[in-house]
């Protein structure tokens, strides 16, 4: 009996499942968790980028020396594109410039810089109360203008995802509270801090997803957690809303990982969520939605843990976009003298930063200080053994050590072929490898490869496209021309024939004339 | 005596006339307009247009391979890499690029130096992918997502007003690096 996974996945939650590979990791949760959550003093500067999600920047609206208040918006967005950003606090626009961004390759991108003016005045707030008799569009429109996206670590702009899944149909909205990379502790704070929050926040999006109910997972080590949020869903009174423990066995909290433990089908590879009737999305982001519908506040703050043996007092702070990663860290008690590294998301799937100015975006959900004896290895790289445990503990269920090989030879194809693309970089296999080899380093780099590869082609196929449409042009004015020419040369001629025959005409009757004086004469 | 032999000598003209009208009818409906090898060939070459292969533009450097009028190593801008992939698709063996056709380089784009551009649309003219946008008497400036590098517009400016520069880094476009090999000795792979 053949039965459509989007049914299946109708009783998301009601039994366990499991998801091949995974770790059990040590926590170090507890050590941000124990200090309350904190809003940090104004810093001198804030850095806005203007590109905070997934797809193109945003157009600065605002130029330098222009007074913002805290929300006004920063750009003037194209909602097939992305989401606006706002004025994290009133102050002054310094300059809209390029600046380094909290990315991997630390290259610019457009920011802007603004002064605080120490007020922290509001912009004229508009809250959306009347959202269940709105249009879709304008709820979709109104996530995109309030700078909505995911916040759990790829900033898909919120809009977009909503309408996916609103047009595949989907059935079940997931509130991912699954915060599986050690040290982060972001999610579980908002959720221990401000549940209500999230069960409005998901009762607008499951409207505006047109879901039948929504499903908040967590962990099921997280106790305070539970309590918090099942007494909000109650106070709520909403009975479409349920809570779901998932195992602790590292990344559950990815997205398809989730998925598989809730329903035990498993998103199709290339695929979305959407294809199966679900739609996920962050605690967080569902918080943001809550506010910008209910408080008309747009997204200029998020929860961000400060943690990691490099810092002196770690905790989570409630921080605003553009405020400098060292404004965090001193507001934590500063480094501690061996702080060697400092690095962007937890200790699986982060990147190191190249300095602590750089500031936070919409992604940043945890800085993590290690020292120099976190990150010094313990053991050179050896050659691989062929152990296999890689493939092991692969929640994707790909072969690591093929791709390896793959990748180190240049074979592109095969890698492509061997799913390369669904590798979610999530370092498990790195993490078991006896030899350190350090698997996601190559997979990144031979990800990035494809991906370029993959635009060299479409750039090269746009090219020739250009030079054929430039030699048809080319021929078609030669032609043009000759024809241009071939007309006057046949109108030249037409009129030289003329001249001559008005020539011969006029000869004639010269001829004539001479002819007839005699006549005349003789006359 | 005569009939034994002429039938089936009448038969067999029949039949080839018949075969031959098939096959003839069928050349003109199944023709195929380009050679599905020269396409290949033309898919695998950068469609840098640059010329550098001694043919005016890809499309004929392909045109040309697939005559075997040209050598496989004839395109730079493809490199090595290109040499492969058009050794692999015609099953000959890879050789290293013709030095006679130039060397190797990274990708370059073309600027435009726009105080000193006296807007003469030559450039305009040279580029074979028309990216360089102008009028006559008017500044012109490159579409640098749309330049391949080709050098072909240099040649032709009479203010040397031309400059192949390093396309500018994009966030978009970056790639993470390729992790350090081991030193350690015995590996394969």
């Amino acid at each position: 009996m053949i039965t459509d996974p989007a049914t299946i996945t109708r009783n998301a939650g009601e039994h366990s499942h499991h998801f091949h590979g995974g770790l059990r990791l040590r926590h170090h949760k507890q050590i941000s968790c124990a200090r309350p959550v904190e809003r940090p003093p104004l810093p001198d500067l804030l850095t806005v980028p203007l590109q905070q999600h997934l797809g193109t920047a945003v157009v600065a609206s605002v130029e330098a020396g222009r007074h913002v208040l805290k929300g006004d918006a920063l750009g003037n967005v194209d909602c097939d594109g992305g989401v606006n950003v706002h004025a994290p606090t009133s102050g002054t626009v310094v300059a809209v410039e390029e600046q380094p961004m909290s990315h991997p390759s630390g290259l610019p991108g457009p920011c802007v810089l603004i002064r605080p003016d120490g007020d922290d005045r509001w912009c004229e707030r508009r809250p959306i109360e009347d959202w269940r008799s709105l249009s879709t569009e304008a709820l979709l429109r109104a996530l995109c203008c309030a700078g909505i996206t995911g916040l759990g670590g790829a900033v898909f702009p919120t809009h977009t995802k909503a309408e996916l899944g609103r047009n595949a149909g989907i059935h079940t909205l997931l509130l991912n509270g699954a915060e599986c990379e050690p040290f982060i502790s972001c999610d579980e704070m908002l959720m221990r801090e401000e549940p209500e929050k999230i069960v409005a926040g998901a009762q607008i999006l499951q409207h505006i997803t047109g879901a039948e109910k929504t499903i908040i997972a967590i962990e099921d080590q997280m106790g305070a957690v539970r309590k918090a949020l099942l007494g909000a869903i109650n106070r709520s009174g909403a009975d479409d809303i349920s809570l779901a423990k998932i195992p602790s066995i590292y990344p559950e909290g990815g997205e398809r990982q989730l998925i598989q433990l809730l329903t035990g089908q498993e998103v199709p590879a290339g695929g979305f969520p959407a294809d199966i009737g679900l739609l996920c999305q962050n605690v967080a982001t569902a918080a943001a939605v809550a506010d910008a519908f209910l408080d008309g506040k747009p997204l200029l703050e998020r929860y961000v843990t400060v943690t990691g043996s490099g810092v002196a007092e770690p905790r989570n702070l409630l921080a605003m976009i553009g405020t400098p990663f060292s404004h965090l860290v001193a507001q934590c008690g500063g480094y501690t003298p061996e702080a060697a590294r400092i690095i962007v998301g937890g200790p699986m799937m982060g990147f190191s930063l190249s300095s602590d100015q750089q500031p936070v975006v919409k992604a940043a959900n945890c800085i993590l200080v290690l020292t120099r004896e976190d990150i010094e290895a313990t053991q050179p790289e050896m050659p691989c053994i062929r152990c296999g445990e890689c493939a092991r503990v692969c929640p994707a269920q790909l072969l690591p050590q093929q791709l390896h090989w793959q990748i180190k030879n240049a074979q592109w194809e095969e890698a492509a072929a061997y799913s390369l693309g669904a590798c979610i970089e999530c370092g498990c296999c790195d993490f078991v490898c006896p030899s350190h080899i350090p698997l996601v380093g190559w997979f990144r780099f031979g990800k990035s490869e494809l991906r370029n590869q993959a635009q060299e082609r479409r750039t090269a196929e746009a090219a020739r496209g250009r030079h054929l449409a430039r030699d048809e042009r080319l021929q078609r004015e030669k032609q043009q021309r000759r024809a241009r020419i071939a007309r006057k040369k046949q109108a030249l001629m037409d009129k030289s024939q003329q001249r001559k025959s008005v020539a011969l005409a006029i000869a004639r009757a010269g001829s004539k004339k001479t002819a007839k004086p005699p006549e005349e004469a003789g006359s | 005596m005569l009939t034994s032999v002429a039938l089936p000598v009448l038969i067999l003209l029949l039949l080839g006339l018949v075969f031959g009208l098939g096959l003839g009818w069928a050349s003109l409906r199944f023709r195929v307009d380009s050679d599905p090898v020269v396409d290949q060939i033309d898919a695998l070459l950068p469609q840098t247009q640059c010329a550098q292969c001694g043919f005016p533009g890809c499309r004929p450097y392909a045109a040309a391979i697939a005559a075997g009028e040209a050598d496989i190593n004839q395109c730079p801008p493809g490199g090595e890499a290109g040499v492969a992939a058009l050794a692999d698709l015609l099953g000959m063996e890879p050789k290293p690029l013709n030095p006679e056709n130039g060397e190797e380089t990274p990708r370059t784009v073309a600027v435009i130096d726009e105080h000193a551009c006296i807007g003469c649309t030559l450039c305009i003219q040279a580029c074979p992918v028309d990216a360089i946008l102008g009028a006559s008497k008017q500044m012109h400036t490159v579409i640098a997502a749309e330049c391949t590098g080709c050098d072909l517009c240099l040649p032709p400016c009479p203010v040397d007003c031309i400059a192949m520069v390093a396309p500018e880094p994009a966030r978009e476009q970056w790639r993470w690096p390729q992790p350090a090999r081991p030193v350690t000795a015995g590996e394969h792979g």
